[in-house]
């Protein structure tokens, strides 16, 4: 029994500093905790028909949540259709739970995503087996933000490979461009990258050809990941020590021979787990799209506050969009910790 | 060898293919709207108020030129302050995470752990939410502490030279932070210092062991062997990624068009809806962060050079 008093002393009260710090946190929770509580849960109206019920309680709105769920998860998409999207959303949360299991990382995986996608575009769309076409401006909420993410990393990591691969080039016109091109992206903020492809892009292109706005900010997102998934690819490429690169041109094997079969199995085993942390990065600044007008998780949140009726919770909105954030960060976050530091990451480490 | 020059050579070709495509299509394309390209616009009248003017005395009638040099000098502002105190929170938050006391490192850790995975956007909405949703009207503002008010109106704080009193419906005197400089200065401090937490608690345990118990050895107080022994070895592996979090920093400033804070992508995002100046507009952002890129850049470098280990290869 005296192991619990013993722990206390080492942990909380081992010298002055540490004990003063110890009873500040105490003083701190005694004075938030309670209130805080008193706001988010006895207080809370969970359940209202307006938010005049809402104003009157002393605590958190939550019903504001439950009126609105349909419209932040699924935004402007046909009502009796919302099925459509929740289904698509599980298909693509499904595709990524798959995709993180080490031993489904073969040659099946790739046909696994192309039917994935394809049921996904089925699904959204429509058009076909009796479903209805909804067109993509009315897509909306979390699929829109999990679409932006998903194939904002999946085109950029290509992109990146060849970007990496440039950069490392011995031919100084390829790698003049690569540089340029990742340092001229990385030294400014994604706004000004959303911005020109909604403002600058249609200018681009010849009168008469339009790409629809999600279509632009998707091509802004790829762009911009490249640029910082090619840092990470780099970085697997340094890491493979020198003698593989020379034991490869000894045996007289041609450049992309050597980049396919020996440079780039190794390198993107180094770069998994700080790709799922661009990745995260990536899943963050999709919010960003808000800027520009497209109907992402945040600006169905943020919409859905604009209605007199609901004005003024916008601190109950924005925790609960953090808590939605929260769990698809966190869940990656610690996926990614563990192929650090699971066996896995041994293995590769080893091999 | 051969054979490398004459990719170069086709890659140059589609280059300029592609550029000259897209300014020949810009090129018609301004030219059916009726904009004439070129940076004369910036003389003419901006016509729109700014809430927030800094140092720089600006009226509607004034140039758009001399808008966006308020912008910057907003942004220059947020970014130059939000850096320090990231540093400084941040810090703290990193040796708090490395603390013997098992609450204040379990709390530090919560609280990377929290901000990491959440949006700054998000967060600065919520910042934002609170001081101009929730804070009382200036009549009924928070005292935390003598002199300083917590209102709807944002946070006023006394000066030397002057204390801010109550006048009317607002605040006379002192220095005011707007709720929107307040909220994105809020946002960015305490998203930045989760992440310097990280490389600062990185950069101490790099640190061995060993080397602390032989500066111990040597008869070294704790303050000397963290100034002459820790410090000096942690700040080289701090300080380059250091520097990339204050470049997120000055980049993650641009969120405050979302918030309404005038800096200068939320003055330029204005501009160029008023005049369709698209791509001058993108160019001044882009330049600007480019150089505020490479100024930090610089200057972390030759920091850098100072703390690193004489001799070393950079």
């Amino acid at each position: 029994m005296s192991r619990i008093p013993q722990w206390i002393r080492t942990n909380l009260f081992a010298s002055w500093p540490s004990a003063l710090a110890t009873l500040a946190i105490f003083w701190l929770a005694w004075k938030l905790v309670p209130p805080f509580v008193d706001w988010a849960l006895v207080g809370a109206v969970w359940r209202a028909p307006d938010a005049r019920a809402c104003r009157e309680a002393q605590g958190a709105c939550w019903a504001f949540i439950g009126e609105k769920h349909r419209f932040i998860l699924f935004g402007t998409y046909p009502f009796e259709q919302h099925w459509r999207p929740a289904l698509a959303t599980a298909v693509l949360m499904l595709l990524w739970i798959f995709s993180s299991l080490k031993r489904n990382w073969n040659w099946r995986l790739p046909g696994v995503w192309v039917a994935g996608l394809c049921l996904i575009a089925v699904l959204m769309w429509g058009g076909v087996f009796g479903l209805g076409y909804v067109e993509n401006e009315r897509w909306g909420g979390l699929i829109l933000t999990l679409i932006l993410a998903t194939f904002g990393i999946a085109l950029a990591f290509p992109l990146s490979i060849l970007l990496a691969l440039g950069r490392r080039s011995t031919l100084p016109v390829v790698r003049t461009m690569c540089i340029a091109y990742i340092e001229l992206i990385r030294g400014v903020p994604l706004i000004s990258v959303l911005f020109m492809a909604s403002v600058m892009l249609p200018l681009f292109l010849p009168a008469g050809l339009t790409i629809d706005k999600l279509l632009r900010a998707q091509l802004a997102l790829i762009l911009f990941a490249a640029a910082y998934l090619a840092e990470v690819v780099r970085g697997g490429l340094q890491a493979i020590p020198h003698h593989q690169y020379e034991a490869a041109e000894a045996l007289g094997l041609s450049y992309w021979t050597r980049t396919l079969h020996v440079v780039l199995p190794q390198a993107l085993r180094f770069s998994i787990p700080p790709l799922v942390n661009t990745f995260i990065g990536l899943f963050k600044d999709t919010s960003l799209v808000l800027i520009i007008g497209l109907f992402d998780l945040l600006t169905t949140i943020k919409v859905s506050l604009q209605e007199p009726a609901w004005s003024g919770l916008g601190v109950e909105a924005y925790l609960f969009a953090s808590a939605v954030y929260f769990a698809f960060c966190h869940a990656m976050s610690r996926y990614s910790q563990g192929l650090e530091q699971g066996p896995a990451a041994r293995a590769v480490r080893a091999s | 060898m051969k054979r490398g020059w004459l990719y170069q050579a086709g890659l140059l070709a589609a280059a300029g293919l592609v550029l000259w495509f897209f300014v020949s299509n810009t090129a018609h394309n301004l030219e059916t709207r009726r904009i004439a390209s070129g940076f004369g616009f910036l003389w003419r009248e901006a016509g729109f108020e700014i809430g927030e003017t800094g140092a720089i005395a600006y009226g509607a009638a004034d140039s758009y030129l001399r808008a966006l040099g308020v912008g910057l000098w907003n942004t220059v502002r947020i970014a130059a302050i939000g850096v320090v105190c990231a540093t400084l929170l941040g810090t703290l938050i990193g040796l708090a995470r490395l603390s013997p006391n098992w609450l204040l490192a379990k709390l530090a850790a919560a609280y990377v752990e929290v901000i990491r995975n959440v949006p700054l956007l998000v967060q600065l909405f919520f910042w934002y939410a609170i001081i101009s949703e929730n804070l009382p009207g200036p009549r009924d503002a928070l005292q935390p502490l003598p002199g300083i008010f917590l209102s709807n109106r944002g946070i006023v704080f006394p000066t030397p030279w002057s204390t801010p009193v109550l006048s009317g419906f607002n605040f006379v005197g002192g220095m005011t932070l707007t709720p929107e400089f307040a909220a994105l200065l809020v946002g960015l401090v305490t998203y930045t210092a989760a992440f310097i937490g990280e490389i600062v608690r990185a950069g101490v345990l790099s640190v061995g062991r060993g080397q602390v118990d032989a500066a111990y050895s040597v008869g070294l107080t704790r303050r000397d062997s963290l100034r002459f022994v820790v410090l000096p070895q942690a700040l080289r592996l701090i300080v380059p990624p250091l520097t990339s979090q204050f470049l997120n920093l000055a980049k993650n400033s641009s969120l405050a068009v979302a918030i309404g804070y005038p800096d200068l992508v939320s003055i330029t995002n204005t501009t160029m809806n008023q005049t369709g100046q698209a791509i001058e507009g993108i160019g001044i952002i882009m330049a600007v962060f480019l150089t505020i890129s490479l100024s930090i850049s610089a200057f972390m470098n030759w920091y850098n050079r100072r703390v690193a280990l004489k001799g070393a290869r950079q």
